[in-house]
C-alpha cells in the first residue's frame, strides 16, 4: 500500500448547484461510451480469436461440403445456377450472417449473469441504447468480415464474383438482416431468465429457419407446404436477392428475384419486407429493452 | 449541506418476500458510514436501491440532495459503487478496465489517463495493470474493484461488503485504505456482517434486521445504551454442569452482578452481564476460591455491537447469520439481482 494522500474530493458541493441536465442520445458522452463499450468486445475477440476463426471455417466447410454433396445434381435442377457451389454461396452467407446475429445475445446474457453489466448499469451512461448498440456494431462488423471471407472462397470455388452494385445490395442485404435478428436476440438476452434458456432458443430457431429457407435448394423443390412456409421465411428475402445478383450481371429493383406460390416478389419488395422485418423486430424489443435498460 | 446520503422509509419488496420493509439512514459528508447486519436482512437491497440498480417500492433515496428515484443519471454520476461479488472481464487487462469504467463516466481522455495512473498507483496495483484480470487474486480483483469505483472521484462510494472471502492481509490493506479516503474527504457507505470490521472503520453504524433499522449511532454510543461490562469465566476448560450451576448461584448474589448465563457450547463456560467496576475479576476469583472452585480463565470485556444486536433482536449476530443461511436461496437471489 502506498500512502500517496488521496486527492481531496472537491466535488461535494458542486452537483447540488451545477445543472441536473445529462447528456443523452448523440451526445459526445453517448459515442464516448458506445466506443469504449465495442472496444472491449473488439478485445476480446482479439485476444480470444477462436469465435472468428470458426466463424469463417464454418461457412467455407459448408460451402466446400454440402457443395460437393450435390455436385452431380444434373445442370437445370437448381434454375439458373450454372452448378450448386454457385447456388449455395448466397445461401451460405445469409445462413452464416444470421447464426452470427442470432447469438449477439449472448454475450449481454453473460454480463447479465456474471453481473458486469450491473457496473455498466450503475454508471451514468447518456443512453443504456449504447450498451445494445455497441453489440450491434460488433455483430455487424463479425459478418462482413465472415461474408468477404465466403465472397472470396466462392469466388475461387467459381461461383463467380457480382459487379461494384451487386456486392454493396449483397452487404446492403446482410447488414438489414443482421440489424434486425441482432435485435431480436438483444432482446431475448434481457428477457429470458439465463444463458442456458437463451442457447436453447438459438438451437430451436436457427437450423429449421434454415432448412425452411431457400439457402439449399429452390422453393420449386419444396412441397407446397414447405413453400409456403419458406417464402414466409425472412431468410429467403435476403438469399433470392444475393443469388440474383451473383448470376445476373444486369439487375434492377423490379427484376423477380422469388417466385412465390402467391406471386413474383421483386428485388424491391424483397428490400421492403427486409426493412419491415427489421422495423418489426425493433419495436417489438423497444418495449423489452426499454423495460430493462429504462 | 444536504447530507451525503439521505434513505427515508424505504421499502422494497421481492415477490411475497419482504427485503426491506422499512429502512431509514442519514449519512453525513466524510463520514465512514456503517451498515451492520446478518446475511439477508435486506442491506444489500438497500445499496442496490440507492445505487439505482432497483427501483424502491415506497420511500426517499437521496445522494447529496440528489433523488435517485427521480434524477438517477445525475444520482449515478455522484455514487460509485463496489458490488459485493467483483465482476470484472477477465480477458481484459486491469488497465482497460479502468479505460473502459472511465469512458462510461466520461471522462476526457486526459484526464482518464491521469486519474488511471494515480489510481493504479494509490492501490498499489502498477505492476499487475497490464496483467489480465483473469490472473489476479481474490485481493488484487477486489483492489482493481475499487479502483473502478472510484475513478470518477464519486462523492459517495458504496461498498457491498468490501472483504467478504478475503486474506486477513488484503482486508487489513482495505481497512487502510477506506480510513484514508475517508480522511480525504470521501464519504463512505459500506455494509458487513463482520462486527469487528464495523466496529474498526464506522463513524456511525446503522444496525438492520429483517428489513429494519433497529439501531443506529457510533458504536460507542450503541455500546454505552446496552451497557454493563461482559465477563466470560470458565471454571475449567470443561466445567461439569453441577460445578457451573453452583458458581452461578454463588456469582448471582454479587452486588455487581446483573445477569448470568452458562453457555453450554463453550464447556459450561459463564456469561455475566456486570456494572462497570475495575474490582470485578478479583471480587469473582476470590469468591470462587472460597467455595473451593478453580479459575480456569477470566476476561472482562466493554459489550461489542454483537451485544447490541443481542440486545435488540435477543439473538447473537453469529446466530442469525447461521440461521438465515439455512433459509437463503442463492439462486433465487442471482435472478432477484439480475437486470
Amino acid at each position: 500500500m502506498t500512502t500517496t494522500p488521496v486527492k481531496p474530493n472537491t466535488s461535494l458541493v458542486a452537483p447540488a448547484n451545477s445543472p441536473l441536465k445529462t447528456p443523452g442520445l448523440l451526445s459526445g458522452e453517448f459515442f464516448q461510451e458506445t466506443f469504449a463499450l465495442a472496444r472491449r468486445l473488439f478485445i476480446q475477440l482479439q485476444r480470444r480469436p477462436s469465435t472468428l476463426i470458426a466463424g469463417i471455417i464454418q461457412p467455407l466447410l459448408w460451402l466446400v461440403l454440402f457443395g460437393a454433396l450435390f455436385q452431380n445434381v444434373p445442370e437445370g435442377l437448381f434454375g439458373t445456377s450454372q452448378n450448386y457451389g454457385q447456388f449455395l454461396g448466397a445461401g451460405v452467407i445469409v445462413f452464416t450472417a444470421f447464426s452470427g446475429a442470432l447469438n449477439a445475445g449472448l454475450p449481454v446474457m453473460f454480463d447479465r449473469e456474471f453481473g458486469f453489466l450491473n457496473r455498466l448499469l450503475v454508471a451514468p451512461l447518456a443512453s443504456r441504447f449504447s450498451i445494445v448498440l455497441a453489440s450491434a456494431i460488433f455483430i455487424t462488423a463479425l459478418s462482413l468480415i465472415q461474408t468477404a471471407a465466403i465472397i472470396a472462397v466462392s469466388a475461387l470455388l467459381g461461383a463467380g464474383l457480382p459487379g461494384p452494385l451487386g456486392l454493396s445490395i449483397v452487404t446492403l442485404i446482410v447488414l438489414l438482416l443482421v440489424l434486425g435478428v441482432t435485435a431480436l436476440s438483444l432482446g431475448l438476452a434481457f428477457a429470458l431468465p439465463g444463458h442456458v434458456e437463451l442457447i436453447a432458443v438459438i438451437f430451436v430457431t436457427n437450423l429449421p429457419l434454415l432448412f425452411a429457407s431457400t439457402a439449399l435448394v429452390p422453393l420449386s423443390f419444396m412441397p407446397t407446404w414447405l413453400q409456403a412456409i419458406a417464402s414466409l421465411n425472412p431468410l429467403s428475402y435476403a438469399i433470392e436477392p444475393i443469388r440474383y445478383v451473383y448470376l445476373h450481371t444486369h439487375w434492377s429493383l423490379s427484376s423477380v428475384v422469388l417466385q412465390a406460390p402467391w406471386g413474383s416478389v421483386t428485388m424491391g419488395v424483397a428490400l421492403l419486407v427486409l426493412i419491415g422485418f427489421d422495423a418489426l423486430a425493433l419495436i417489438s424489443v423497444q418495449r423489452l429493452l426499454r423495460r430493462t435498460l429504462a | 449541506m444536504a447530507p451525503a446520503v439521505l434513505i427515508q422509509n424505504l421499502q422494497k419488496r421481492y415477490g411475497p418476500v419482504e427485503a426491506v420493509k422499512d429502512v431509514s439512514l442519514t449519512v453525513e459528508p466524510g463520514q465512514i458510514f456503517g451498515l451492520l447486519g446478518p446475511n439477508g436482512a435486506g442491506k444489500t437491497t438497500t445499496l442496490r436501491c440507492l445505487c439505482t440498480l432497483t427501483k424502491p417500492d415506497l420511500g426517499i433515496v437521496e445522494v447529496a440532495g440528489v433523488s435517485a428515484i427521480k434524477n438517477p443519471k445525475k444520482a449515478r454520476q455522484l455514487l460509485g459503487y463496489v458490488a459485493q461479488e467483483v465482476a470484472l472481464d477477465k480477458v481484459l487487462t486491469g488497465r482497460e478496465l479502468l479505460q473502459l469504467q472511465a469512458a462510461l463516466y466520461h471522462l476526457p481522455r486526459a484526464v482518464a489517463a491521469e486519474r488511471i495512473k494515480a489510481t493504479l498507483a494509490l492501490l498499489d496495483l502498477d505492476n499487475y495493470a497490464d496483467q489480465k484480470t483473469g490472473t489476479y487474486s481474490g485481493g488484487l480483483r477486489k483492489r482493481l474493484d475499487l479502483a473502478a469505483g472510484l475513478l470518477h472521484q464519486p462523492v459517495v462510494l458504496v461498498l457491498d461488503e468490501p472483504t467478504v472471502g478475503l486474506d486477513i492481509e488484503s482486508r487489513r490493506v482495505i481497512w487502510d485504505f477506506l480510513r484514508q479516503l475517508r480522511d480525504s474527504g470521501t464519504t463512505v457507505l459500506m455494509t458487513s456482517h463482520y462486527l469487528e470490521e464495523i466496529d474498526a472503520l464506522a463513524d456511525r453504524v446503522a444496525i438492520i434486521d429483517q428489513g429494519k433499522v433497529i439501531a443506529e449511532g457510533t458504536p460507542s454510543e450503541l455500546k454505552d445504551q446496552v451497557g454493563g461490562d461482559r465477563i466470560t469465566l470458565r471454571i475449567r476448560e470443561f466445567a461439569p454442569l453441577d460445578e457451573a450451576e453452583k458458581a452461578k448461584a454463588m456469582i448471582q448474589a454479587l452486588p455487581f452482578v446483573q445477569d448470568v448465563l452458562i453457555n453450554p457450547d463453550q464447556g459450561n463456560s459463564l456469561n455475566l452481564v456486570v456494572v462497570p467496576q475495575s474490582e470485578a475479576l478479583s471480587t469473582i476469583q476470590q469468591a470462587l476460591k472460597e467455595v473451593g472452585l478453580p479459575t480456569f480463565g477470566i476476561a472482562q470485556a466493554r459489550p461489542s455491537l454483537d451485544d447490541v444486536y443481542l440486545a435488540a433482536t435477543g439473538r447473537t449476530l453469529l446466530d442469525a447469520d447461521v440461521a438465515a443461511s439455512g433459509k437463503r436461496d442463492p439462486k433465487a437471489e442471482r435472478k432477484q439481482n439480475m437486470r
